[in-house]
């Protein structure tokens, strides 16, 4: 196999972690609201199974998994359901959410419950477990995780890949999370291992944590991990791209329109594995994560776990607030986040980071002609032709974009960061791309 | 936090940008073309200057009025074009023609097709055809060096539509003197400049120098000048092969003439270049035989500017069969 190896394509966007890497992650304290909307991510949204003004417990269960593609909610604080109703989602709109008011005296001390003997559960078990825990990827696109241990009859999982890329920039918390707990994650790779009967785990990080591979490598020789092995990938965006990561480490390219599964490949975040292994050691369903707070409109940068449904007001608050420059706040990595338009939109399961920036970074540059300079298909990792597709899209001829294969792109937007003439072309193309799905509906 | 939030942007990722402009990219190309520039003066004195500004002057003019419609002044293409279009006219040309060839090449090369990034020939060298379809004899005068920095040809100054007077000394050029006279020049010449011909192809090294400055910082892609030359030295060295009396060494091809001028800075113009990598090489092959195929079998001494005008034309057809193959769509990227 060949490490340092890395996929063709793709860009280097400065790192920008140096803010934060150092920080050792510190856990935000209570406050006094939580906002869990029932849609956390792809899928269906959960199904409320609390009543308004009911006490809950940290860690009790207040929503259902809605269908398949779905994952329970629970209660991230002990306190009351003080209401059920459309608030403000991070991504701008209006959605069902429950709110809990934490109760100011309790101690929100976990109750801890024996831990799951994860070894005598069948793989149709450890699925539902996985569900029913509500773990999601924690990567950022918070796909549930059990569905991806759900492969088809006759599918054989041969290798679990851990994401530990981390290729945005300025995200320190699976950084962090390597170093700090790394046993856990060791551990947490196993139970996933062998309950989907990968003979092998690989995790696969960035150059630029090389303490973190050190540290990786020192404990599983410790732990005597003999299925576990570290491979260090080139500094490059976006090579935490399922995709790019899997072709990357074992030069595999998975065909358009299939999973990694197709090709005997799972790939799971270092934090999904370590929310994975709390559950089962401690019986801790997915209540909390590990955002990045950082930028350079935070005037103290910070690693937290956060408790889900907090809002990022409150996260700002303990970060010491806003410099008066700021202008744009992110929620996710600068590729690929979400901008946020409200203070008061909650934490969610996906939510790795919250990223200030003052003009400097927001002012977009002037639009200026395509000069087809190329650099777009170079950047590419899918080896399209952003430029082709953002003219077509901009001209509203969306039907000639899926000729150019708009629908293979995913969005990681390293063709607009190339761009020099300032054109948004991965935003062009999403907007190609609803419209292909809108008409492929309406000819149904 | 202040008791008032902070106003928001929202704009959708990316969030970042790397830090290159289309304008920075436009200057680089200038910056480069500066130190030949001075070679050009050095070599033919003012009237080289006069020229290159009457050159720019028409096509910041014709891009200023065409602006009105377009905002599109600034991004430094209308300079750059009059600069590239001044640099491969003869030293000798009086500057009325300069100005409007660099007219005639901005306006019916670029704007008509929707200003930057939407033509299909290269605007310079479409300027640089349409005088030398129109005024032929002009542009193939061959005034010698001057005499000092401050020379001016009697023939610059000329007035509108009069007959100029090209009492200039003249000589032919390299090629000149291999197509019609059978008679090689010396490679220190070619690499120097200190040779007739279009006052800003003439100095090899400068060009060469900067062509890697502008391949090492991409602003230019390297593929396209690495296809013509080697197309043109392993075509041209066959022919040298097969009869070195007959057909020119392809040292002298290549460093004589406006071919490295071609290949460095007009061939690579991006807007009429392929996109694609492999349409890149294909794009390159085809003007290095067609460059070889009219200087040894055509009827004029020069062939590069119709090469890359005529390799222009076939752009969009390079394109469609050469789209880059997608990830995950059989075989291998590498």
């Amino acid at each position: 196999m060949n490490f340092h190896r890395s996929f063709a394509h793709g860009v280097h966007p400065e790192g920008h972690t140096e803010q934060t890497e150092h920080l050792p992650i510190q856990r935000l304290p209570f406050v006094k609201r939580y906002i869990l909307p029932l849609g956390q991510h792809l899928g269906a949204p959960a199904k409320p199974t609390i009543k308004i003004g009911e006490r809950v417990q940290r860690g009790q269960q207040i929503a259902e998994a809605g269908a398949f593609v779905s994952t329970t909610l629970h209660s991230p604080v002990t306190g009351w359901v003080r209401a059920v109703e459309p608030r403000r989602h991070p991504n701008g709109k209006l959605q069902a959410a429950i709110e809990i008011e934490a109760d100011p005296y309790a101690t929100q001390r976990l109750e801890t419950k024996p831990s799951i003997d994860w070894k005598a559960l069948s793989s149709n078990e450890f699925i539902t477990h996985v569900q029913k825990a509500g773990i999601v990827g924690m990567g950022g696109a918070a796909f549930p995780s059990h569905v991806k241990y759900a492969v088809p009859d006759g599918m054989h999982i041969k290798h679990l890949i851990i994401n530990g890329a981390e290729c945005e920039p300025y995200l320190t918390n699976d950084h962090r999370l390597m170093l700090e707990r790394p046993d856990t994650l060791l551990q947490g790779i196993e139970i996933v291992r062998q309950k989907i009967g990968a003979e092998q785990a690989t995790i696969g990080v960035e150059l630029n944590k090389a303490d973190a591979i050190a540290l990786l490598q020192k404990h599983i020789k410790q732990g005597n991990y003999e299925h576990i092995q570290v491979a260090p990938l080139r500094v490059k965006y976006p090579q935490g791209a399922e995709k790019m990561l899997i072709k990357s480490l074992f030069d595999i390219e998975i065909p358009a329109g299939q999973l990694p599964r197709d090709v005997g490949i799972t790939v799971n975040n270092v934090g999904t594995i370590i929310a994975i292994a709390d559950y089962f050691n401690i019986g801790m369903p997915l209540l909390e994560r590990i955002v990045t707070v950082s930028g350079p409109g935070v005037e103290q940068p910070a690693n937290l776990i956060v408790p889900l449904g907090t809002p990022v007001r409150e996260l700002l608050k303990f970060c010491g607030g806003l410099k008066d420059t700021t202008c744009e706040v992110i929620m996710g990595g600068p590729m690929m986040g979400l901008p946020i338009a409200s203070f008061d939109v909650p934490i969610l399961k996906g939510s790795s980071g919250i990223l200030a920036f003052t003009a400097a970074e927001t002012s977009k540059p002037k639009e200026y002609s395509c000069i087809r300079c190329g650099r777009c298909l170079e950047a590419c990792p899918h080896f399209l032709n952003p430029s082709r597709l953002a003219r077509l899209s901009k001209a509203g001829w969306y039907t000639d974009m899926t000729q150019f294969k708009a629908m293979d792109c995913v969005e990681c937007g390293a063709c607009t960061f190339s761009c020099p003439s300032g054109i948004p072309i991965v935003q062009l193309i999403k907007v190609g791309k609803m419209e292909i799905r809108k008409a492929s509906a309406a000819s149904k | 936090m202040k008791s008032k939030d902070p106003k928001l942007v929202v704009q959708t990722a990316p969030f970042l940008v790397q830090g290159l402009t289309t304008p920075q990219a436009m200057l680089d190309v200038i910056y480069v073309l500066i130190p030949i520039t001075i070679a050009s003066i050095w070599f033919f004195g003012i009237s080289a200057l006069l020229i290159l500004l009457a050159c720019i002057a028409g096509a910041v003019l014709t891009e200023w009025i065409f602006s009105s419609i377009r905002k599109s002044l600034w991004d430094g293409s209308a300079i750059l074009t009059g600069l590239l279009l001044g640099l491969t006219l003869p030293p000798s040309l009086p500057l009325w023609m300069a100005f409007v060839g660099s007219i005639v090449g901005v306006g019916l090369g670029k704007m008509m097709w929707g200003g930057l990034g939407n033509n299909l020939f290269n605007p310079a060298l479409l300027g640089r055809a349409f005088l030398l379809a129109n005024f032929p004899i002009a542009m193939t005068t061959w005034a010698t060096h001057s005499t000092g920095l401050f020379n001016v040809y009697p023939s610059t100054l000329a007035m509108p539509f009069m007959q100029s007077n090209v009492d200039a000394v003249t000589s032919a050029t390299p090629l000149g003197l291999m197509k019609f006279q059978h008679q090689d020049s010396a490679f220190t010449d070619l690499l120097l400049g200190s040779t007739t011909g279009s006052f800003g192809e003439t100095c090899g090294l400068l060009i060469i120098l900067g062509g890697i400055y502008l391949i090492l910082r991409r602003s230019i892609d390297w593929r396209i000048p690495a296809a013509i030359l080697s197309t043109v030295v392993i075509f041209s060295g066959l022919l040298f092969l097969f009869d070195s009396a007959r057909y020119p060494s392809p040292l002298f091809t290549v460093f004589s003439g406006g071919l490295l001028f071609g290949t460095f800075f007009m061939a690579t113009d991006p807007v009429t270049s392929p996109l694609t990598p492999k349409g890149a090489w294909l794009f390159g092959i085809g003007i290095g035989l067609l460059v070889v195929l009219i200087r040894v079998f055509g009827g004029f001494p020069e062939g590069t500017m119709y090469a890359i005008l005529l390799m222009n034309a076939t752009v969009p057809l390079i394109e469609r069969y050469t789209q880059p193959r997608a990830f995950g769509h059989g075989g291998s990227t590498k």
